[in-house]
């Protein structure tokens, strides 16, 4: 955390009253703080895309291609003819305002331009100006802006204070979709090669070594062997975890944070607790050694290049069907686009549990299985001897991750999974979860230590709604599904709730599950003496 | 600015017929001519626009999910709010357009004490929407006393009903009296929220202020002005039997009535009022969640340059061997 952040008390100071000077007036500030570095050069350069260049978003002259207007325009063009979403949420805003306050950025911000109405409006004046008669002809008055560098400036700005997490498109009488919108956005400005560079690093990163981090073959194995050992220590089980192993029924794909950073690690090893106590035949893959596909936050294209190494790998390894770990944009692309980008998976089965018989009909066509549905199932057959007293000095919240909410209805069965190892859930209030719930503010590529204000400012909603759990229950750890909450939330939390830790679903079944051939597990997998009959566990986590 | 745009057209456009109808004696024109371009512009206009949206493809399937999906037989499933088969998309549809679904959500947040965040239900925009919607679609459903002729007894039954109360006399239509309520509300409250003014386009204000043109003129005609019914009726008639007739007598008050509802009709298929036919394509409400059941196609998807197994294991065939992972080639 850099030195000059604002404190708590500064940044709560939010003025949601609207500016004197028209929104139609470009105006973008780059405060440390509130925005996101450039694409590095070289990435840019490895993975093929137009105009590399070294700028700063800080900097007056961003170096421009020649031209940047009528590209901007082309591919604006095509892409109305391209998506029928595109078209419909230019066309048919009318400007109501019920998404306004829905925005997390909005209500952490009180910037104009982060209502969602007005972040697509920063889109729609350029559509008015440049693709509708009435815009052509009545310019201003009909709410047209010419794409000017200082609009250009502005959808840098705002397209990147956006985490694509639907919470307005909830909200919306027309279900108009800022996250359509910003990945249109997003697509428009890195075809004059504006992009931020974690976005480019990491999807250089994947498509080369096959995740985020950019961790080799080798790095991948020393990792899962280290989870391997670790686990023995505190179990005294030695699991198996196979690599790149031809034959396996499974093929399980993670997102990378979980091999590599904490406290995902946690959740690793749940679920190699899991894996190996119900005795799955899977492998990993080093190829597709990554579930997340930052991808999806730079182009369709890039999202495409980078998931079709999980098709390609489960073909490879000849798997029957595939699980996919906690993830939360991860499960977007995997439940909304990952057969129709790379489809058909005609050479894979139907997936069944080999435990229980359940087929798993939701995922005929994909065949792929988010692993709180495997776990529920599982559960719900008494298949895991389980003791939630276990996870007693952990009071646990759970906060639902955008995209397997909005994008996939993933609700109940993370639930179902943490009441059957947890003694101890509250929920937070019913505006903050499930469908209305709030992101963690960092999604989409924005979770940058630069960017770290804006972050806090997004995560507010999210914190306040911790706060609350906190002060009321006592809550001490938010659970979560998704790699990215895990690594952004701790912070967040640290700045709004300290006190409050971040941990997975999985780490919690790890917690619980009772292994054979065990020795007594004093603690749990974060090496926490857990609460034992007149024994208090450590509540100073 | 925005606001002053659109009362000066407005007032131009009640001014136009008013003045030349009355004085310069163009009955026709505005009587006749301008209801027929309006209506064919309005027709012509909402089909291209349609035809425009239904002719694009749809590469991905992205439903907002806004409830439990389909997936293990013992939890229970969100027919509506996460539709996986079309009955449930078609239920979500309709309850989207007949009564609004998404904006009945609708919450204030406030933050309180300096640092809580509270949600309150908010239902005004929801119920004034409702209400306009819903009253302006039964005037104009009472209208076809106008257009037809005998009059059908759905809308004779839909007068009566109308007018249960039996207010005033002519009797008082609840409709005329919800419709200019709810117009107003939704006009002054993009006025009197600084938060509304500030996205507000004039293209924001202009519908609203010329549906409550079209609202008070039609309003004044029956209860003030009492113009001559009979009169109307015949060019209306004519209108819709194609031989034109402009009778002598009817006040100027109806050809601003008329003109209004044709500026109406020009305006919509070109302006934000589509979001009437837009709503039926929102790709996120349209579709069903059913996205790991079956496939979906883009019709134009294209190869893309990916990176394959075999150049990964290339680039580091070495560091796999030393750490004694599988390889394809040794």
């Amino acid at each position: 955390m850099a030195e000059d952040v604002k404190k708590p008390e500064e940044l709560i100071q939010i003025d949601y009253g609207p500016p004197k000077r028209s929104w139609m007036d470009p105006t973008v500030k780059f405060e440390r703080g509130s925005y996101n570095y450039a694409a590095v050069k070289e990435n840019q350069e490895y993975l093929s895309l137009p105009y590399p260049r070294k700028w700063q978003p800080y900097e007056d002259d961003w170096q421009l291609p020649d031209g940047w207007e009528e590209i901007i325009f082309k591919g604006f063009k095509e892409r109305l003819e391209k998506y029928r979403s595109l078209r419909i949420f230019m066309d048919i805003c009318v400007r109501c305002g019920a998404c306004a306050d829905k925005c997390h950025f909005f209500i952490g911000s009180g910037d104009p331009k982060n209502m969602p109405v007005l972040r697509a409006e920063l889109l729609r004046s350029v559509y008015r100006n440049d693709f509708t008669t009435a815009g052509k002809v009545l310019g201003k008055f009909a709410g047209g802006r010419k794409l000017t560098v200082g609009v250009l400036k502005e959808w840098f700005y705002y397209f990147y204070q956006c985490t694509e997490c639907r919470r307005c498109s909830v909200f919306c009488p027309y279900g108009i979709d800022t996250a359509e919108i910003t990945m249109m956005a997003r697509e428009l400005m890195n075809l004059i090669g504006i992009s931020i560079e974690w976005i480019g690093t990491p999807v250089a990163n994947c498509f080369r070594t096959g995740n985020h981090l950019g961790i080799q073959p080798h790095g991948f194995k020393d990792s899962i062997d280290f989870a391997v050992d670790e686990l023995e220590e505190l179990t005294g089980v030695r699991v198996e975890a196979p690599i790149n192993k031809k034959g396996a029924e499974i093929l399980f794909v993670a997102p990378s944070a979980d091999y590599f950073a904490s406290p995902h690690y946690y959740t690793l090893l749940g679920y190699l607790q899991l894996f190996h106590e119900i005795g799955l035949d899977y492998t990993w893959s080093s190829y597709a050694s990554e579930g997340g596909n930052f991808g999806l936050f730079h182009s369709a294209e890039m999202m495409k290049r980078l998931n079709s190494k999980i098709y390609m790998e489960a073909k490879r390894l000849g798997v029957k069907w595939i699980i996919g770990g906690e993830c939360g944009h991860m499960w977007r692309v995997v439940h909304q686009y990952m057969d129709t980008l790379n489809g058909p998976a005609d050479f894979l089965e139907e997936p069944v549990s080999p435990f229980t018989g359940t087929r798993f009909e939701n995922t005929r066509a994909t065949k792929m299985v988010h692993i709180s549905e495997f776990t529920a199932d599982l559960i719900h057959h008494n298949k895991l001897k389980l003791d939630p007293s276990r996870n007693d000095h952990w009071r646990v919240t759970y906060h639902d991750s955008c995209n397997p909410v909005r994008a996939m209805g993933l609700l109940e069965e993370p639930r179902y999974v943490i009441n059957s190892v947890c003694n101890n859930f509250h929920e937070m209030p019913e505006n903050t979860i499930r469908e209305q719930t709030f992101c963690c503010g960092s999604g989409a590529g924005l979770g940058t230590d630069e960017n770290f204000e804006m972050r806090m400012r997004g995560g507010l909603p999210r914190a306040n709604a911790v706060q609350y759990v906190h002060d009321t229950h006592d809550v001490n750890i938010l659970l979560c599904m998704c790699a990215i909450d895990k690594a952004t939330l701790p912070p967040l939390l640290e700045y709004w709730v300290p006190g409050v830790e971040v941990g997975g679903v999985h780490e919690m079944v790890g917690n619980a599950l009772i292994m054979k051939g065990q020795h007594d597990r004093p603690t749990d997998l974060r090496g926490i003496p857990y609460k034992q009959d007149g024994r208090e566990g450590d509540d100073n986590v | 600015m925005n606001l002053f745009f659109s009362l000066v057209v407005i007032a131009v456009l009640i001014v136009l017929p008013w003045v030349l109808v009355g004085a310069a004696g163009l009955d026709y024109l505005f009587g006749v001519i301008v209801p027929y371009v309006a209506l064919a512009v309005f027709v012509v206009g909402l089909i291209m626009r349609v035809l425009q949206w239904a002719r694009l493809p749809v590469p991905f399937r992205i439903p907002t999910t806004c409830g439990q999906q389909k997936s293990l037989p013992w939890i229970k499933p969100s027919k509506l709010e996460s539709p996986y088969s079309t009955w449930g998309v078609i239920g979500r549809m309709l309850l989207e357009v007949l009564f609004f679904r998404s904006l009945f959500r609708n919450t204030r947040s406030e933050l309180r004490d300096g640092a809580r965040l509270t949600y309150f239900a908010d239902k005004w925009l929801w119920a004034g929407g409702l209400a306009f919607h819903w009253t302006f679609l039964i005037v104009v459903a009472r209208h076809f006393r106008f257009f037809l002729e005998p009059v059908p007894w759905c809308v004779s039954v839909m007068e009566g009903l109308d007018s249960f109360f039996q207010v005033g006399l002519p009797i008082i239509y609840l409709t005329d009296v919800i419709i200019i309520a709810a117009l107003t509300y939704l006009f002054f409250r993009r006025v009197v929220n600084p938060r509304l003014r500030y996205i507000s386009l004039a293209g924001d204000y202009f519908p609203l202020l010329l549906l409550l043109g079209i609202a008070v003129s039609g309003v004044w005609m029956r209860y003030f002005d009492k113009t001559d019914v009979v009169g109307i009726k015949e060019l209306t008639m004519g209108l819709v039997t194609l031989s034109p007739v402009v009778p002598e007598g009817i006040s100027a008050l109806f050809f601003v009535h008329l003109f209004l509802v044709s500026a109406l009709l020009i305006y919509f298929p070109f302006s934000k009022l589509v979001h009437a036919g837009g709503v039926f394509f929102s790709p996120t409400r349209n579709l069903a969640n059913n996205n790991r059941v079956k496939r979906h196609i883009n019709p134009w998807d294209y190869p893309v340059k990916v990176h394959t197994y075999e150049e990964y294991e290339d680039e580091f065939r070495d560091v796999m061997k030393a750490a004694e992972m599988p390889l394809e080639k040794e």
